[in-house]
């Protein structure tokens, strides 16, 4: 099978405008949850993990109003990532034939529909920018990475919910194995951070409340947990087959071994923990691994009481009681579309410098968490395999899993 | 109002909406092939220009509106 690898990040999340700054955040284990303004006052939750860094201080005016905030975190990503894979500098090299794009997001341009939404009812439909259908269309993001980097071998969109991010990534995976392309931008975001999808969520149950403690309200498998926290961001991954970055002798941050995608068939909200047991089987039956060889697992673990879990099970039985599990979400918050991306990023860090980073307000574990956690501060150990893993609304599971090059 | 004055908002217009150098944006240039002003944009400049100038600029008029120059003849001729 076609080896491949990592060769570029990119990502502006609630803990940094970069991948460096993200990362450092995440070892120091800070928290990006803070309390929203004035217009959230009437909400059940009035939290969440706000970009720590605003796209406008990266892209022109010009541009900017052009696109959804979640095209410009999109784009702001897949450029980091580009640059930082060696690419940019060779742009002109590079055959845009075969370079792809698998990019996400959960929900799409929410804050567009329901801004432009607002103009229609209170000026009419002349007022509606020409802007809206290409600025709230899901596949968006996807195509605005794809013509910011000039992709023509294809450009995806997977939907689905909180397992975007790494749906894209096995796309990706795929589609450099299938022989479709050499390099693949891959990676999800979002950006949806307005009172509607706030309401939305909190009628489900599913947010934090904890309003008064921001930084606290994120604690996955803590017993105190009471939901998770809406962040907003986005991550992007140069995937490239390997022979390709060994030939202009690129940097290679970890290898792809395998990837894993199953459908629960069961509820639209409730998973089934078989279908993620599945999930990260046939991850580690398509690299050839078994469980004892996967040292890391970067979990879903939204903190919710539910999930987090039924989750911690689910690994139990398809991987074993010998991995860390850490839980990045409870600094980032819940990125929805975006959270695969950047933990996997996270997890691919991980494996590169042999550290993984906390799992912060894991003050009262859970009775049934029985498989060590990186609980308050980052850990030092090889880390020579580490698996993500991202379920969705919708029963979509998703596991990568990426070793040392 | 004067030829140059609308000529002028209509610069503070294509600056805004599409980011064109208001000192590029003369009578004779084109909207497509000088400023280079895309499709959606041009939408967005003709519903500006509407409102600042208290004209309407029909759909099948904005096709004939190549350059600044006929854009700032339309609305001089239409306040009139």
């Amino acid at each position: 099978m076609t080896d491949v690898v990592v060769t570029g990040l990119g990502a502006t999340t609630p803990l940094g405008g970069d991948v460096a700054s993200t990362w450092a955040a995440m070892l120091e284990g800070r928290s990006g949850v803070s309390a929203l303004p004035e217009w959230a006052a009437q909400l059940p939750a009035r939290i969440a993990a706000q970009l720590a860094v605003e796209p406008s201080e990266k892209i022109d005016r010009v541009k900017l109003r052009r696109l959804d905030r979640s095209e410009q975190i999109a784009i702001i990503a897949a450029h980091e990532a580009w640059a930082d894979s060696g690419l940019a500098a060779v742009d002109d090299q590079v055959d845009k034939y075969r370079l792809g794009v698998c990019f996400g997001s959960g929900i799409g341009g929410a804050l567009t529909l329901l801004a432009q939404d607002d103009i229609l009812e209170q000026s009419g439909p002349r007022r509606v920018s020409p802007h809206t259908v290409p600025m709230l269309m899901p596949n968006g993001p996807a195509a605005w990475v794809g013509l910011e980097l000039g992709a023509k071998a294809g450009v995806h969109a997977p939907t689905s919910a909180c397992a975007t991010g790494n749906e894209a990534i096995a796309w990706g995976l795929d589609m450099i194995r299938s022989g479709r392309a050499d390099i693949v931008v891959a990676g999800g975001c979002e950006a949806v951070i307005h009172a509607l999808p706030l309401a939305g969520f909190a009628s489900m149950r599913a947010l934090s409340t904890r309003n008064d403690e921001p930084e606290r309200a994120s604690r996955p498998w803590d017993k105190n947990r009471d939901g998770f926290v809406m962040g907003e961001g986005a991550g992007a991954i140069v995937l490239e087959r390997a022979d390709h970055a060994a030939a202009r002798g690129a940097k290679v941050y970890a290898r792809v071994a395998g990837a894993g995608m199953t459908s629960d068939g069961f509820d639209i909200v409730q998973p089934d923990p078989e279908g993620g047991i599945r999930a990260m089987q046939f991850a580690l039956k398509d690299a050839g691994l078994t469980g004892k060889d996967i040292v890391h697992v970067n979990a879903h673990a939204t903190s919710t009481p539910v999930g987090d879990m039924g989750e911690v099970r689910g690994i139990k039985t398809a991987i074993g009681d010998h991995v860390l599990l850490t839980s990045t979400k409870s600094m980032t918050g819940h990125l929805l579309g975006g959270a695969g991306a950047v933990e996997s990023i996270a997890a691919i860090l991980a494996v590169k410098n042999n550290i993984v980073p906390p799992t912060i307000n894991l003050e009262e574990p859970d009775e049934e968490l029985t498989l060590e956690v990186a609980a308050g501060k980052a850990r030092e150990l090889t880390v020579t395999a580490a698996l993500n893993n991202s379920f969705g609304f919708g029963g979509h599971n998703a596991s990568i899993l990426y070793v040392k090059a | 109002m004067t030829r140059e004055e609308i000529r002028e908002g209509l610069a503070e217009i294509l600056e805004e909406v599409a980011g064109v150098n208001p000192e590029e944006a003369l009578e004779e240039k084109s909207f497509t092939d000088d400023l280079d002003v895309d499709s959606l944009s041009m939408v967005e400049v003709v519903v500006a220009a509407e409102e600042r100038f208290e004209v309407k600029i029909p759909d099948d008029e904005v096709q004939n509106l190549k350059t600044v120059g006929d854009a700032v003849s339309f609305i001089e001729t239409a306040r009139a």
